[in-house]
């Protein structure tokens, strides 16, 4: 007998290009999510592995709250020209404007929820019927019953009773008309394994993930980035902390964690001891304890 | 946790009727191998206040969606994640009752390994001999059994080894190769990530001893090559005007550049010039790795073809036997067509017998009743529009395997096993 054996790395980039080549094939408008955070550069970094040296044949798609990081957009920018992708962007703002939906208020005002509604008739405007994002399944319980290819109705709604099975590696993509499917290659990837194949395969990731000083305020025991978009409370302070972010998402709802981790070492040495989960500090799934789920069936990423 | 890179992964289910334990166990075993992080505890001991408990309910850590917790039921397949200093771990946490049949075939299609619940109390039910017929059908090469609820049994020894002969005895009629056997409580740890000091008569390995040591890499076929093109990639650009690259995964076999090969269905045949992903190229490509190869020759090739070796071809036809398990209200019956997914080939297909549905409690052919409904398992024959060029299942899972797809709902409503 042979033993040929791959280590989980190697096993993991093989599935998910699976999964990627899957899409291609079967789907005629796909579209690769695209948010700058180091979930989506793994699965577009992948991309680009499965269909070299052919271009990547997904339009990038980014659903812009703008309360974005800076440092992400400009990070999103360069990373897609040197892929040489193209990039559409939806802005929630314009979804605002036209009276799609309102604006939050109050000091826990957030972006978050709207996106929903800007993505699903983004999806619906550019005839979308697949859209990869890099969601994994160790985030969140409810992400722990997505498949690969997770069905969408025509109103872009989740439905946890209504999911194909999934056998073998025979993905299912046959929808009806106005349905669509978000496809997550990155599912069987935790946090750890993400960080070890950026180092192991040198790529470049958004510098607010390394340690760095920046303007803070504490709220509910989670730190976060003080901006022009935050409304402090009245016992809230803004002071200055050296931290780094484990997940990016809006700045008005990510929290920071005090660390000292400058390079890729360093992280996966501080997730593999941390003893807290790493949306621990998203106020976005804090609302109640269902949050995240509820936002899925909406249509949600 | 752990951050070593050099591990491998073992993939399995978990399977139990409703108060083995199952929750339970798998809560133990996240928790004993230190994955579960303090936030989850929180909440894990919130609600465990919540209902009156005065210690941590370990079974609420798999605690899933609203409505499941609403109405006290499990819905769907959960992935749970956890490593240790040896292997990273997946669990396909199948529920043990609603739709069982279809939630455990798709846990088990891509299992190494089932670990199969006994309460000590009750011992070996229909339940275990249902989860061990499917084990075996979808042929997931180990099993374990773990007798579980030793501590209400006093950890007695006969009893242990009463389920242990009658699952023996059951187990003789199916095809598994690898059982073992081992006493636990989940509720207490004995012998899940810690040795039990309460069964000194137990010589075997804790249960995650035998998770992170199991011998799997002989579990995929690395023997007969079989390369199912997935996507042909041309990017017809100036630096690459004639590059034609067949992009797939690797279902059996180890493959070569400079090997001969031939492509089904038009038989021609070739040399591999390159084997690899983007840039880098590799001497030798096997099961389960994403590749792209490029030939020496011009060929026509696309999407749903198979690069194999000359002298080791896969079985062609369009007469498929199958053993099919049923996932749909409608029922499947003679004459149905099907859209049918093999590999990366679709064909459509007709189904011309059910031979018989198989009652997975006693292993008796029910040859009388020719329709099979949803959760239904049976042997099937079926046609189909072109040759397919398949494994029988048992040699490669991955070419002996098909879904069927009900072309009005788009649905995948059946799994087949080719025979």
């Amino acid at each position: 007998m042979f033993s040929y054996n791959l280590d989980h790395l190697r096993e993991l980039e093989a599935e998910s290009i699976f999964v990627l080549r899957e899409v291609a094939a079967q789907f005629e408008h796909p579209v690769l999510l695209f948010s700058g955070g180091k979930d989506s550069i793994v699965a577009s970094y992948l991309a680009r592995k499965a269909f070299y040296p052919a271009p990547i044949p997904f339009t990038f798609l980014h659903v812009d709250t703008g309360h974005n990081f800076p440092e992400t957009i400009r990070f999103r920018d360069e990373w897609v020209k040197e892929l040489g992708a193209e990039l559409i962007v939806r802005y929630v703002q314009d979804s605002i404007d036209k009276g799609r939906v309102s604006e939050e208020s109050g000091i826990h005002a957030s972006r978050n929820a709207l996106q929903t509604t800007t993505l699903v008739d983004a999806i619906e405007e550019l005839k979308v019927d697949a859209a990869i994002g890099g969601a994994r399944r160790d985030e969140e319980k409810s992400r722990a019953k997505e498949r690969f290819f997770s069905h969408r109705d025509e109103f872009g709604q989740w439905e946890p009773r209504n999911q194909r099975p999934e056998l073998w590696s025979l993905f299912n993509g046959h929808h009806r008309k106005g349905e669509h499917f978000r496809i997550f290659p990155l599912s069987n990837w935790t946090e750890i394994d993400i960080w070890q194949y950026i180092k192991k395969e040198n790529i470049r990731v958004p510098e607010i993930y390394f340690s760095h000083e920046r303007d803070v305020f504490v709220r509910e025991g989670n730190i976060y980035a003080f901006s022009d978009f935050v409304q402090l409370g009245k016992d809230e302070h803004v002071s200055r902390k050296v931290i780094r972010f484990r997940t990016i998402g809006d700045m008005t709802c990510t929290g920071a964690v005090e660390s000292v981790a400058t390079n890729l070492e360093d992280i996966i040495r501080e997730v593999a001891t941390s003893r807290y989960t790493e949306r621990g500090s998203r106020i976005d799934d804090q609302r109640s304890e269902t949050s995240l789920e509820d936002r899925k069936r909406a249509g949600y990423f | 946790m752990m951050h070593s890179s050099d591990i491998d992964i073992l993939r399995f289910t978990t399977c139990g009727s409703v108060d083995d334990g199952k929750s339970t166990l798998i809560g133990r075993m996240l928790f004993d191998t230190k994955s579960i992080m303090e936030d989850q505890l929180q909440a894990v001991k919130s609600a465990s206040a919540r209902r009156g408990m005065s210690g941590l309910d370990l079974s609420l850590i798999t605690d899933g969606l609203k409505a499941e917790r609403e109405q006290g039921i499990t819905i769907d397949v959960a992935y749970r994640y956890f490593s240790t200093n040896n292997r990273k771990f997946i669990i396909s946490d199948a529920p043990g009752h609603i739709q069982y049949t279809r939630n455990m075939v798709t846990g088990a299609s891509s299992s190494n390994l089932a670990l199969i619940l006994v309460d000590a109390r009750k011992g070996v039910v229909e339940q275990t001999c249902r989860h061990a017929f499917i084990a075996s059908l979808l042929r997931i090469p180990h099993l374990v059994l773990c007798i579980n609820k030793m501590d209400l049994v006093d950890y007695n020894q006969d009893i242990y080894q009463s389920i242990v002969d009658d699952f023996r005895n059951f187990s003789s009629r199916l095809e598994v190769q690898d059982v073992q056997y081992i006493p636990i409580s989940a509720l207490n740890g004995d012998n899940v990530v810690h040795r039990s000091e309460n069964m000194p008569w137990y010589q075997g390995t804790t249960l995650m001893y035998h998770l992170e040591h199991v011998h799997i890499s002989s579990d995929l076929n690395q023997i007969d090559c079989r390369f199912p093109v997935q996507y042909v990639i041309r990017p017809r650009s100036e630096k690459f005007p004639d590059y034609r690259g067949y992009a797939g995964r690797i279902s059996g076999g180890v493959f070569r550049a400079g090997d001969p090969v031939m492509v089904l269905p038009s038989g021609f045949t070739s040399r591999i010039k390159s084997i690899g992903l983007a840039e880098k190229e590799l001497e030798e490509a096997f099961a389960p790795m994403s590749v792209t190869m490029t030939l020496e020759d011009d060929i026509d090739i696309s999407r749903g073809d198979m690069i194999v070796r000359e002298n080791n071809v896969p079985q062609s036809g369009q007469d498929i036997e199958l053993m099919i398990c049923w996932f749909n209200k409608r029922a499947l019956q003679s004459d149905s067509r099907y859209l049918l997914q093999h590999t990366t080939h679709e064909v459509r297909c007709q189904v011309k017998e059910v031979r018989y549905k198989m009652d997975i409690t006693t292993l008796r052919r029910i040859q009388q009743d020719p329709a099979l409904g949803m959760n239904d398992i049976g042997r099937i024959r079926i046609r189909t529009t072109q040759p397919l060029y398949y494994d029988s299942y048992r040699r490669n899972r991955y070419t002996g395997s098909v879904i069927f797809i009900d072309e009005q709902t788009q649905e995948t409503v059946g799994a087949g096993m080719i025979i």
